[in-house]
């Protein structure tokens, strides 16, 4: 294995440019995923707590479904279903050969789970802001969704944090599924140049740890940023409630 | 007709009827990968936990080492790293008579899943554990009871009520990632759902394959919230 470490160098006949891009890749697929996925989830957060039971019904559905599905299946159903569906719809209008890049469908996928799972997070979330601070918002005359944008929204964020910090984590390495279908995210080159070299052990060591120092990194950002969120509640010794 | 081409008949789906049997037995196999490995994985995840909280401080840093390595990185990387990776160093696996252990992909996705589990899992213990108020050490030590005795007699019982929630959602997931083991050439429920897919083109077969998986979550959730109330009978009502 170290006699063959040039081979994730960066010198000829190296893949340590590629292993790099991979990375760039994963990165980029899970900071896309983020805003839409969290959103959606925020979305579906609010719709749970609905005065109709119809809309509740829907976000209590929605997020069985996607919290008990497993990622890797879902990621399929998109894929090749949308695809599917999308190509049948385009054909009817003579267009052909369709497909769906995999960036988007990866995105796509994992969003949706995203947003099941950070949807628990915002439901939490809500329920520990008070009642009273609506009812204030709506005696200063704010209309609900001022209220909720800008009394609701920002005490909401700090009392998230964690819980969407654990979204963020799972997200990272969930996106290491998508190279099942051929985006070319670190997973792919690491499969691909241990194909190439026959190293897998050194490819897939590799890949692990670029994981690993972006798990790190993710670990230390959200404690930093915990931290940054709670310093109004320094008086009562940094704890969030 | 098989038992297993019955579900198939019934919803007159031609696709499952074909492949129910396979299907089956792939359900079978993503059942014992799970079962096996969570359950190994909670002894040896205590055993971290106990080791990391009350072992000399290395342990603890070789510990903590260990849990950050596999709640880091993906569980496909892992796995990938032990099937391909440790496959390669088959002449060492030879010479020391392990090879048939990681020539099979079975065994290869039951370790690195144990290995996995038990990392999330001592991290379940050591937070139930440090949850536990001082108190109950101090109390149990001024009755004179005995390190191990206050763990057995004392701790354990409160930490494993604390550690039940979050041991369900790592079962959880764990049947969901488990669904990986596809990816090494493996006939789990997935692989057997991926066979039957690039067979027959029927999307449906995945829409199935969600079902089963989505009944086997709801299922262990509901079982679990009916444990958790039973034992936590004696605590406050809410």
């Amino acid at each position: 294995m170290f006699s063959n470490l040039h081979y994730i160098g960066f010198g000829e006949g190296g893949w340590g440019w590629a292993l790099l891009q991979g990375a760039g890749v994963t990165i980029s697929i899970a900071l896309a995923t983020l805003p839409f996925g969290l959103a959606l989830g925020l979305l579906i957060a609010l719709m749970s707590r609905s005065d109709k039971a119809i809309v509740r019904w829907f976000a209590t559905v929605y997020t069985t479904v996607f919290r008990g599905v497993p990622e890797l299946l879902t990621l399929y159903i998109i894929y090749f279903g949308v695809q599917i569906v999308i190509q049948r719809l385009l054909e009817g209008i003579g267009i052909k050969g369709f497909s769906i890049p995999p960036f988007v469908a990866g995105m796509v996928a994992l969003g949706i789970v995203l947003a099941a799972f950070s949807s628990e997070v915002w439901v939490g979330a809500l329920n520990s802001i008070q009642k009273g601070q609506r009812e204030a918002g709506a005696a200063l005359g704010l209309g609900k969704a001022q209220v909720f944008r800008l009394i609701v929204f920002p005490q909401l964020i700090r009392v998230a944090l964690p819980g969407l910090g654990n979204n963020w984590m799972v997200l990272l390495k969930e996106t290491s599924l998508v190279s099942v279908i051929t985006l070319q995210d670190i997973m792919f080159i690491a499969q691909r140049g241990s194909s190439n070299t026959k190293e897998p052990l050194l490819f897939f060591t590799a890949a692990a740890l670029i994981y690993l120092a972006f798990s790190l990194i993710s670990w230390w950002f959200f404690e930093r940023l915990e931290k940054r969120s709670n310093r109004g509640f320094a008086a009562f010794g940094g704890q969030t409630r | 007709m098989s038992w297993c081409a019955y579900p198939g008949w019934y919803l007159a789906s031609e696709v499952l009827e074909r492949y129910g049997c396979r299907m089956a037995t792939g359900l079978g196999i993503t059942l014992q990968l799970v079962a096996i490995s969570v359950s190994l994985g909670c002894i040896i995840g205590l055993g971290l936990a106990l080791a990391r909280l009350y072992g000399p401080r290395w342990v603890g840093g070789v510990v903590t080492g260990y849990t950050t390595f596999f709640r880091g990185t993906p569980l496909l990387c892992q796995l990938f790293l032990v099937y391909y990776g440790l496959g390669q160093l088959r002449p060492f696996w030879q010479d020391v008579g392990l090879w048939w252990f990681f020539r099979e992909p079975y065994w290869c996705a039951l370790f690195t899943f144990t290995i996995n589990t038990a990392a999330y899992q001592c991290e379940v213990f050591r937070g139930a554990i440090q949850s536990i108020g001082k108190g109950q050490f101090e109390g149990a030590q001024a009755l004179g009871l005995h390190r191990i005795a206050t763990l057995r007699h004392v701790i354990l019982p409160q930490a494993m009520i604390v550690a039940l929630r979050p041991l369900g959602n790592e079962l959880i997931v764990m049947i969901k990632s488990s669904s990986v083991a596809s990816l090494v050439t493996l006939f789990d429920l997935m692989g057997a759902t991926r066979l039957a897919f690039s067979r027959s083109f029927d999307l449906s077969i995945y829409l199935y394959a969600a079902l089963i998986y989505l009944a086997m979550v709801e299922i262990i959730r509901r079982l679990w919230d009916v444990m958790e109330r039973r034992l936590t009978r004696h605590v406050a009502v809410r």
